[in-house]
C-alpha cells in the first residue's frame, strides 16, 4: 500500500490507534513503564488521521503553546527530527509532556476528528517523537538570544521552573535554579513513579536544559541556606515554583499512627528514595499487605499502583464520590482498574484504629451518596446516616490533596498569601507587586525587583491548576513577564551565589 | 552515579576535620565540614541532613557548631546503623555528597534575668552545645547538666564548662561524675533555687526528656505530667528538640508529624517537626506517640536508628 492509499486508510480510521501496552498482568510486578511507545508506523498513521484544519483547535489548548499542525504535517511527511524540533521550539520536554499532559481535556478534547469518533492521539505522537529524538541522541536545536547580562534566579526545579528557566535562558539571561532536594525535577521525581515517567527521562530532558547554560544548585532551601532578600540583592529577577509540598490530612482520629502515610512521604520514599529496592537502597518504606489509599487523584491511582508493584494483595482505592467525578485522568483510573486495583466509591474514612502496638489495623467508614451540586460543580457526598463499618489495612495512604509549600512565604514576610496559602499573583502576568516587596525588605535595592510565581504554589489563580503543563504553562507566562519588565533595565552586577560547594 | 548528579554543583562539602568523641562499635565522630552558606545562615536548633552516597538514606544531622568567618559547621553523629556506619568511613580529605540546610526553626536565645538550665542526655549533648553558647554569649547565668549512659559515652564536657556558668555532670552507672540521671540534678537545682529558674531546654533521648518535663510538671506545673491540663501560670517554660523519623526536612512529606496538644482547640494538632520544630514546648508534647512513631522502621534491622543520631538528639 503506497503512503497515499494509506494516508487514505488513516483518514477513515475512527478510533486513536491503540498504545502498545505492558500486560497488566506483568507490569503489576515491575516498575517498567506502562505504555510501550508508539512505533514509526503508528505515529505515522496516527498523525495521517490529523487533517491538517487550516485553523487548528487544538494550539491554543496547548498551554504550552506547541505548534501542533505543525508537528504533525512534518510527521506525516516522516520528517520526525523536524517534527522534535517543532515541539522544541516552545516546549523543551516533550518526553515529560507527552506521558503526563492531560490531553484529553486539552489539544484532544478540541480536535475536530472527536466530533465523530477519538481525537488524533497528538500526545501519544508527542512521546513518540521525544523518544525517538533521544534513542537517535538529537538534541533540541535552540534558537538562542546573545547573554544579555541579566540574571534570574528560579527557586524550585519542578515543572514550572523548568519551563520558566527554558524560556529565559533562550531569551538570553543568564539561569540559576535553587532546588532543595539532591536531585532535580521536584514533583516529577519524587512524585510520579517510574512507570509512568522514568526518571533517566527527566534527567535527559534536565540535561538538555543544563546544556543550554542553565545552572542546577542543589541542596539549598531558598529562605534557609539563602533568603530572599539576597537572591533581590544579587539577581534582575525572581520566579519562585515551591510546588505543592505540605500533605493535607483528614484529621480524624488514628492518622498519627504507625502505617498512615501521606501520599507525599509515600511516594517520595519510592521514587525520589528508591526505598523500592530496599535494602539495597537504605531507605525503608511499608509495603502492606492491605493497603488503602483515601482520594481520587492522579496521586492516588500513583499510590495505589506502587503499593500493588510493591507486593500488596490487596489495594482499595477510597474514594467520597463516584467514578465520573473522579479527579484523576480516565487513562490512569483504566490503568489501575485493569492492574487490580479495588475502588470503594462513596466511601469516606472516620477513624482509624491500630493495634497494640500503634500500627494501623482497621478503618472505620462511612457510605455516601451523592447530593446537590457544591461549588466545585460536582455533586456534593452527603453521609449516609449509621452505614459505618470496619475494614482492615495495614498500610493507609492519604492522597487527599496537598497545599502550596508555606516554608518560604513564612520566611519572607512580604511574601503574600491567600486563605489557600497560595502566593498572590497578578493573575495574568503571574508577578508579584515587586515594588511593595522590595520596600517591605527594608530597603531599597539597586533595582527594584521583578517576582513572578508559578506552578502549585499559585494553585489555579491563573487558570486550571495542578497539573505538569499548567505549570509549565506559568513558567512560560513568567518568562515573557519577566522579559518584557527587564527590557528597560540595566542589569545588575551582582554575581550568583552557588551553593557551598 | 548518574550523569545528571555527579555533573551538578553543590555537591562536594570537604570534610576538614574528623575528631573521636567516642571510640567502639557505638562511636560518636565530630565533622567539621566546609559549608559557608549553611555557616552564614546557621542558627541554635538548627539541623541538616546529609546523604553521604548516592541511593543513601537522608540522614538529619543536629548542626552541633557553626563558625560564620571560617565557613565551617561542625556535626556530631553516633554510629547507630547502616547509614550512620558508612558516614563514619568519611575521613578528613573526603566530601558530603549533600548537605541541606540549615533546617528548622531557631530556637529562641535571649538574655533572662533569671539561670538557664540546659541539659543534654547521650548524643543529645551535640545539639545542646550550641544553645548553651548562644546563651553564654548574651550573658546569661547558664546551668549546664550533661549525662551519658557511662563514662566512656560522655561527649564535650570540657567544651561546655568553657561556656557555662556551672556545670553538671552525671553517668547512670556512676563511673563519673554522679551516679543517676540528669533529672536527679534538676530535681535538686528546681529545689534549690525555687523561683529562680527562668527556662529549662533538654535534648536527649525521648525518654530522657520525657522525664525531665515530668519533674518540670511536678515542680512548676502540676502534679502530673498531662499535655490537656490548664496550664499554671507560674509554670518554668521547658523547651524540648524532638528527633522524629523524617524524609525530606523541607515540610513535604508529613513524615516527621509530631502531636503537639493545642490549648486553643483542646486536642492534639499534628505538626511537622522539621519545620515547626524541632524545639516545642515539652508540655504539650505526646511522648508516647512519637515514642510510637520512631520504631516504624525498628524490624528493618538494617536500617539506622534515628534514636541517636537524628535531629536535635
Amino acid at each position: 500500500m503506497d503512503r497515499e492509499q494509506a494516508r487514505k486508510e488513516a483518514l477513515k480510521q475512527k478510533t486513536k490507534s491503540p498504545m502498545p501496552m505492558q500486560d497488566p498482568e506483568v507490569r503489576v510486578h515491575n516498575f517498567s513503564s506502562v505504555e510501550l511507545g508508539y512505533t514509526p508506523e503508528i505515529a505515522w498513521t496516527e498523525s495521517s488521521r490529523c487533517i491538517a484544519c487550516k485553523d487548528p483547535r487544538c494550539v491554543p489548548y496547548c498551554p504550552v503553546e506547541i505548534d501542533i499542525r505543525a508537528m504533525m504535517d512534518a510527521v506525516r511527511l516522516e520528517n520526525y527530527e523536524e517534527a522534535f524540533q517543532v515541539i522544541c521550539r516552545s516546549n523543551l520536554f516533550p518526553a515529560i509532556t507527552g506521558r503526563v499532559c492531560p490531553q484529553e481535556s486539552q489539544c484532544e478534547m478540541v480536535c475536530v476528528r472527536g466530533v465523530k469518533g477519538e481525537p488524533v492521539g497528538i500526545g501519544f505522537v508527542e512521546k513518540f517523537l521525544a523518544d525517538w529524538a533521544r534513542e537517535r541522541g538529537i538534541r533540541p536545536k535552540a534558537d538562542m538570544l546573545p547573554p544579555n547580562g541579566k540574571t534570574i534566579a528560579i527557586i524550585g526545579s519542578g515543572p514550572a521552573g523548568m519551563s520558566a528557566a527554558a524560556d529565559l535562558v533562550r531569551l538570553g539571561y543568564g539561569v540559576t535554579i535553587y532546588e532543595a532536594l539532591h536531585r532535580p525535577g521536584g514533583v516529577l521525581i519524587y512524585g510520579i513513579p517510574e512507570f509512568r515517567l522514568p526518571k533517566a527521562i527527566v534527567d535527559y530532558e534536565i540535561d538538555n536544559l543544563r546544556a543550554l547554560g542553565v545552572e542546577i544548585v542543589l541542596n539549598t532551601l531558598v529562605g534557609r541556606t539563602i533568603t530572599m532578600d539576597e537572591l533581590i540583592q544579587d539577581f534582575d529577577a525572581i520566579f519562585v515554583g515551591t510546588g505543592a509540598g505540605l500533605p493535607y490530612f483528614m484529621n480524624i482520629p488514628g492518622e498519627q499512627l504507625n502505617g498512615v502515610y501521606s501520599a507525599n512521604e509515600f511516594l517520595t520514599r519510592a521514587n525520589l528514595m528508591n526505598a523500592r529496592s530496599f535494602p539495597e537502597a537504605p531507605t525503608p518504606i511499608h509495603h502492606g499487605k492491605c493497603v488503602g489509599v483515601v482520594g481520587g487523584g492522579n496521586v492516588a491511582m500513583d499510590a495505589a499502583r506502587v503499593s500493588k508493584r510493591l507486593g500488596a494483595e490487596q489495594v482499595d482505592i477510597i474514594y467520597r464520590r463516584t467514578r465520573d467525578e473522579m479527579p484523576a485522568r480516565r487513562d490512569e483510573i483504566h490503568h489501575a482498574e485493569e492492574e487490580g486495583i479495588n475502588f470503594l466509591y462513596l466511601h469516606a474514612p472516620v477513624a482509624i484504629y491500630g493495634d497494640e502496638e500503634g500500627w494501623v489495623k482497621e478503618v472505620e467508614m462511612i457510605r455516601m451518596e451523592l447530593g446537590e451540586p457544591d461549588d466545585s460543580g460536582r455533586r456534593r457526598p452527603v453521609v449516609v446516616p449509621d452505614s459505618n463499618f470496619r475494614r482492615p489495612y495495614d498500610v493507609l495512604v492519604m492522597a487527599i490533596g496537598q497545599g502550596p509549600n508555606p516554608l518560604l512565604a513564612r520566611l519572607t514576610p512580604y511574601l503574600k498569601t491567600n486563605k489557600w496559602g497560595q502566593l498572590v499573583i497578578d493573575p495574568k502576568k503571574l508577578s508579584l507587586d515587586g515594588k511593595e516587596a522590595a520596600v517591605a525588605a527594608g530597603e531599597t535595592p539597586p533595582e527594584i525587583p521583578i517576582i513572578c510565581a508559578g506552578g502549585d504554589i499559585i494553585g489555579s489563580q491563573a487558570g486550571a491548576g495542578g497539573t505538569v503543563i499548567a505549570a509549565m504553562g506559568h513558567g512560560k507566562i513568567a518568562a515573557r513577564t519577566i522579559h518584557e519588565a527587564l527590557q528597560e533595565r540595566p542589569p545588575k552586577s551582582g554575581t550568583a551565589p552557588s551553593a557551598d560547594a | 552515579m548518574s550523569d545528571t548528579e555527579g555533573a551538578l554543583k553543590g555537591k562536594n562539602y570537604a570534610i576538614l576535620k574528623k575528631r573521636t568523641l567516642v571510640e567502639g562499635e557505638d562511636a560518636i565522630l565530630e565533622y567539621v565540614v566546609d559549608a559557608p552558606l549553611i555557616a552564614r545562615h546557621a542558627q541554635a536548633g538548627q539541623f541538616v541532613i546529609l546523604r553521604t552516597a548516592n541511593e543513601g538514606e537522608r540522614i538529619p544531622l543536629t548542626i552541633a557548631a557553626y563558625d560564620r568567618e571560617a565557613g565551617t559547621i561542625a556535626l556530631i553523629v553516633q554510629i547507630v546503623g547502616l547509614s550512620t556506619r558508612k558516614m563514619a568511613e568519611l575521613e578528613a580529605g573526603d566530601a558530603i555528597l549533600d548537605l541541606l540546610g540549615p533546617l528548622g526553626t531557631p530556637i529562641e536565645v535571649r538574655r533572662h534575668e533569671k539561670p538557664v538550665v540546659c541539659m543534654g542526655g547521650g548524643v543529645g549533648i551535640a545539639p545542646i552545645w550550641p544553645k548553651v553558647k548562644e546563651l553564654y554569649d548574651l550573658g546569661n547565668h547558664v546551668i549546664t547538666i550533661i549525662g551519658a549512659r557511662t563514662k566512656r559515652l560522655l561527649i564535650l564536657e570540657e567544651e561546655l564548662r568553657a561556656i557555662s556558668t556551672e556545670i553538671h555532670v552525671t553517668t547512670d552507672d556512676g563511673s563519673y561524675g554522679r551516679k543517676g540521671f540528669v533529672t536527679g540534678v534538676l530535681h535538686d537545682v528546681l529545689e534549690q533555687r525555687e523561683g529562680e529558674i527562668a527556662e529549662v531546654i533538654a535534648v536527649g533521648p525521648l525518654p530522657m526528656m520525657e522525664a525531665v518535663v515530668k519533674e518540670m510538671a511536678g515542680k512548676g506545673f502540676r502534679d502530673a505530667y498531662d499535655p490537656s491540663l490548664e496550664y499554671d501560670p507560674s509554670r518554668i517554660p521547658c523547651i524540648v528538640s524532638l528527633n522524629p523519623i523524617m524524609v525530606d526536612g523541607t515540610g513535604m512529606c508529613g513524615g516527621c508529624r509530631v502531636s503537639i496538644w493545642d490549648h486553643a482547640k483542646g486536642e492534639y494538632q499534628a505538626r511537622f517537626s522539621c519545620v515547626d520544630g524541632p524545639a516545642f514546648d515539652g508540655y504539650a508534647v505526646d511522648f508516647a506517640g512519637l515514642n510510637r512513631r520512631n520504631r516504624q522502621y525498628i524490624s528493618q534491622e538494617r536500617v539506622a536508628r534515628r534514636d541517636g543520631s537524628g535531629a536535635g538528639a
